[in-house]
C-alpha cells in the first residue's frame, strides 16, 4: 500500500523557510498570504501500515520538533 | 570509568560517508593524545578512551542532519560506550547525531538567519569544570604532542573574559546550527549546568535558544557543541583556543586512571 507521511515544524518554533516563502510571495505578485509553513514528504509503498508509525517516531520525524501526519493511498 | 592498557590516552574519531572534518580533529586530538579513524560500518571501537563525533555532512544531511548517522553500527557502540561513562565529543554534526540519537537533550534546527554562516565566534565558558572544558583557562601554556599535564597548571585557551567568563574564540561554520529545547527541559538543564557554553552577547548568528552554543547530559560525559574547536588548535588559523577541549577530555580520562 502507498502511504505518504507529511512532516511539519511544530506549531510555536520559528520556521525561518516558511517566513522566506512567505515573503517571497508578495514580491512575485502574489497578495493575501500567511501562515506558511515549509516540511517535508516521504512517499514509501509498505506491506504493514501499522508499522508506519513507529518509522515516523523512530527516524522520519524528529518528534522533539516535528509534528508528522500519515496518509494513505485509499483514503 | 574503562580500564586502561597504555599509558598514552586514546581518541577514536567517528567517519561516516559525508563526514569532512574528521582529519582536523583527528589532528587536534593527535596533540594530547593517540587518535584513529574508526568507520561508520564497524562495531569496534578500537580501544578508544574517549569518542569524538566530528563534523560534516553526514549521509548527506539527508531527511535531518544526523538522522541516519545516528543508527550505523559505530554509534551502536557509541552508545554503550557513553552509557557506560565513556567521553564522547560531538562537533556541528556530531552534535545533530548525539541529539537524534538522544545522547543529549534537544534538538538542532536551521538557522534562524537562513545562511549558511561560517566565521569566528566568541564563546563564554559557563561551566568550567567538565570534562570538556576543565583545561580551559587563562594561562601561557600550550600542551603539544606528548608532554605530560603537570596537574593545575596544565590548562590553556585564550585570556579574554565576558562577564567573568572565560571566552573561547573558535570558527562556527553551518547551517543547521540553532539549538532548540522545550521549556521543561531547559529549565532542568540549567538547574543541572549542562548549558556548558553560550555564544557571547551579539555572537549568536543562528538563534539557538537562550544562546546555547554548546551542552552536557546530566552525568557528564556526553558533550556537544556546534562551533569547531578541532579549527582552531593551531596559531597558523589564528586561534588556538579549541585545544582546551581536547586537552581537557585527557585530563579527565588520566584522572579516572588513577
Amino acid at each position: 500500500m502507498r502511504a505518504r507521511v507529511l512532516i511539519r515544524p511544530k506549531a510555536g518554533i520559528l520556521d525561518p523557510q516558511g517566513e522566506a516563502v512567505q515573503r517571497a510571495l508578495p514580491a512575485l505578485g502574489f497578495e493575501g498570504v500567511a501562515n506558511v509553513h515549509v516540511g517535508r514528504l516521504v512517499e514509501l509503498d509498505v506491506q504493514d501500515a501499522g508499522q508506519l508509525e513507529s518509522m515516523c517516531e523512530k527516524l522520519l520525524a524528529n518528534p522533539l520538533v516535528e509534528d508528522y501526519e500519515i496518509v494513505l493511498a485509499d483514503s | 570509568m574503562r580500564r586502561f592498557g597504555c599509558p598514552q590516552m586514546k581518541f577514536g574519531v567517528l567517519r561516516f560517508p559525508g563526514t569532512c572534518d574528521e582529519l582536523d580533529a583527528l589532528y587536534a586530538a593527535r596533540r594530547v593524545g593517540d587518535a584513529e579513524l574508526l568507520w561508520h560500518g564497524e562495531r569496534d571501537l578500537k580501544g578508544a578512551d574517549a569518542i569524538v563525533v566530528p563534523g560534516g555532512f553526514s549521509y548527506g544531511d539527508y531527511l535531518r542532519a544526523g538522522a541516519i548517522a545516528r543508527f550505523s553500527p559505530v554509534m551502536e557502540s557509541v552508545i554503550s560506550f557513553a552509557e557506560d561513562g565513556g567521553l564522547v565529543l560531538g562537533i556541528c554534526n556530531g552534535f545533530q547525531v548525539l541529539c537524534e540519537a538522544h545522547l543529549l537533550p534537544g534538538a538542532l534546527l536551521p538557522n534562524a538567519n537562513l545562511r549558511f554562516t561560517f566565521r569566528q565566534v566568541d564563546l563564554e565558558v559557563v561551566q568550567s569544570e567538565t570534562a570538556f572544558t576543565c583545561a580551559c583557562a587563562a594561562s601561557g601554556d600550550v600542551i603539544t604532542g606528548g608532554e605530560a599535564m603537570a596537574g593545575g597548571d596544565s590548562r590553556v585557551g585564550g585570556d579574554s573574559r565576558v562577564g567573568g567568563h572565560l571566552t573561547l574564540s573558535i570558527p562556527a561554520k553551518h547551517s543547521w546550527g540553532r539549538y532548540h529545547a522545550d521549556e521543561p527541559t531547559l529549565a532542568a538543564m540549567d538547574e543541572n549546568g549542562q548549558i556548558v557554553l553560550r555564544y557571547a552577547p551579539g555572537e549568536n548568528f543562528n538563534g539557538s535558544t537562550h544562546d546555547i552554543a554548546g551542552v552536557r547530559n546530566e552525568r557528564g560525559n556526553v558533550f556537544g557543541l556546534m562551533p569547531h574547536p578541532e579549527h582552531a588548535v593551531d596559531e597558523l588559523s589564528g586561534s588556538t583556543d579549541g585545544l582546551c577541549i581536547f586537552a581537557s577530555m585527557r585530563l579527565a580520562v588520566e584522572s579516572a586512571r588513577v
